[in-house]
């Protein structure tokens, strides 16, 4: 993925727009670029903000890899049965309906322990994106692949590891690509209630202490952590992906 | 000893009109055999059953009622026995888009368990023998539609399977390219002295391949079974084809048809 020079300058439109309204309005409201940048500094270089932000991204890694792993095999036994889609599939239309801010709440009062409640959050959050995802990819896979791969008679093994792994794939990444942006969002909301360390509890802090540049800083850090990942993911699908004609692939 | 069996099938499917509880037969009373090593071509017109007799064949879906059976097992009540023992060229080349044209020639034997070396051996073998040296690396988007069909027949055999399947294998290619690809085809069938099953729409490649030539009529019976060169000898050509179509429903039968 290319990072264009009209990202850069779209950027920059931004970052100078900011900066003027910095010269008429209080710090409060709109602090001064330099202090921004100084604070989102500060966050890389200071032992307690630095592993803030790292709990806040390997929470986000847990929930997803859960949200993944659990929404993978509910694709699957779907895609195998007809019966459990007509079971799972109302009970994931229902579970899309209710907002994070609901699961915070239960979660406070089922769970004990905070980064157990912070992991099920995201995980009930995300489960119905990953499932429909994977699901649409299972069934997606060519019939005429299908009957192809059944006349050589193969286990059940092997016709996963050969034909559905593969042509899940692609549903798979895009989840992923996809999910990362909306859990970055879960997480913080998350944080907010509950949590002794994080970007949303530092969020929060930045609040109650009016420190406007602190939470812009902190907000720069989970956006740099989303395009950094989504980059790193698009990195992946151009390397599973490599046999699509380079019309179809990722830019 | 036959190979392949059908005795007396029927499968029966839902009609298009779902919910009304109808069913059609796509095949009815079907009995025919292949004996070992026979090359048998089976023609009939669309919708006359040939791909739902592929289908139980493979074992891909069970007989309504009526006894299938396929190197001695039922294909679909033990469809593990037959792995590796039936190969496929299928309409259309039906290749994996994620797995380059060595690796789309070796799955059948990676399937059947066949050691990596061994079967990147028979592979790279097979890719050379229908001239397709030099592209094992190229993915199948990269790869012309006849040059797709290639590695797909190159597929089939690399398995050297007991039981060759083909279904029409060439008529989704340009008139030239079939042409080239059906001769080489056919060497290779016969090299190979395989069992070999044939579905096709063309008469002349029935008669060209087989050895013995099944008429299907709907829904899915064998309206005419005809030996080839029995036929030739006493018809000719000409007229043998005539005979093919009129079994088929395409001509009014003449005196001289007698179906089975």
């Amino acid at each position: 993925m290319a990072i264009r020079k009209e990202a850069f300058i779209a950027a920059g439109g931004v970052v100078v727009v900011w900066q003027i309204a910095a010269f008429f309005f209080p710090p409060f409201l709109f602090p001064p670029v330099p202090a921004i940048f100084r604070q989102f500094l500060d966050i890389f270089t200071k032992g307690s903000q630095v592993s803030s932000a790292l709990a806040t991204f390997a929470r986000i890694l847990a929930g997803m890899a859960g949200a993944f792993v659990v929404g993978g095999l509910v694709a699957i036994a779907m895609g195998a049965s007809k019966k459990v889609t007509r079971y799972c599939y109302p009970l994931l239309n229902f579970n899309q309906g209710i907002p994070a801010l609901s699961w915070v709440v239960i979660s406070i009062i089922w769970f004990k322990n905070t980064e157990f409640r912070i992991w099920f959050i995201i995980v009930m959050t995300t489960l119905p994106a990953f499932t429909f995802q994977i699901y649409d990819a299972y069934r997606a896979i060519s019939k005429d692949l299908l009957e192809m791969s059944l006349s050589f008679h193969p286990n059940r093994v092997d016709l996963f590891r050969t034909l559905i792994w593969p042509g899940v794939v692609p549903g798979i990444v895009t989840a992923w690509k996809v999910n990362i942006g909306n859990v970055s969002r879960v997480v913080v909301v998350a944080e907010l209630v509950g949590a002794t360390n994080g970007v949303g509890y530092e969020l929060l802090e930045r609040q109650q202490l009016f420190d406007m540049a602190g939470a812009i800083a902190w907000t720069l850090v989970l956006v740099a952590f989303v395009v950094i990942s989504q980059h790193a993911i698009t990195l992946v699908e151009r390397r599973v992906l490599r046999y699509r004609p380079e019309s179809e692939r990722s830019s | 000893m036959s190979a392949v069996i059908f005795n007396n099938v029927a499968k029966q499917f839902e009609s298009s009109d779902s919910g009304t509880g109808l069913q059609r037969y796509a095949v009815q009373a079907l009995t025919f055999e292949v004996g070992a090593g026979e090359i048998v071509a089976v023609v009939g017109k669309t919708g006359c059953g040939k791909s739902t007799m592929f289908n139980l064949l493979i074992g891909l879906i069970a007989p309504t009622s009526g006894h299938v059976e396929v190197l001695g097992h039922n294909p679909f009540g033990e469809f593990d026995r037959l792995r590796g023992k039936i190969g496929v060229v299928f309409q259309n080349d039906r290749l994996l888009p994620w797995r380059n044209a060595l690796d789309n020639v070796a799955y059948g034997l990676e399937l059947s368990k066949v050691p990596h070396d061994e079967r990147y051996e028979a592979a790279r073998g097979w890719l050379t023998q229908l001239g397709l040296s030099g592209h094992e690396q190229e993915y199948p988007h990269a790869l012309s539609g006849g040059m797709r069909q290639r590695v797909s027949i190159a597929r089939a055999f690399a398995t050297h399977p007991q039981i060759l399947l083909c279904d029409e294998p060439f008529s989704a290619l340009d008139e030239l390219t079939g042409a080239t690809l059906r001769r080489e085809f056919q060497t290779l069938v016969r090299e190979t002295t395989q069992t070999s099953l044939f579905i096709t729409h063309s008469i002349r490649e029935a008669i060209e391949l087989g050895q013995r030539i099944l008429v299907f009529r709907a829904p899915g019976h064998v309206a005419l079974e005809i030996d080839v060169q029995q036929a030739l000898a006493e018809h000719g050509e000409s007229r043998l084809k005539e005979i093919i179509l009129e079994a088929m429903g395409d001509k009014p039968a003449a005196p001289d048809i007698h179906p089975s």
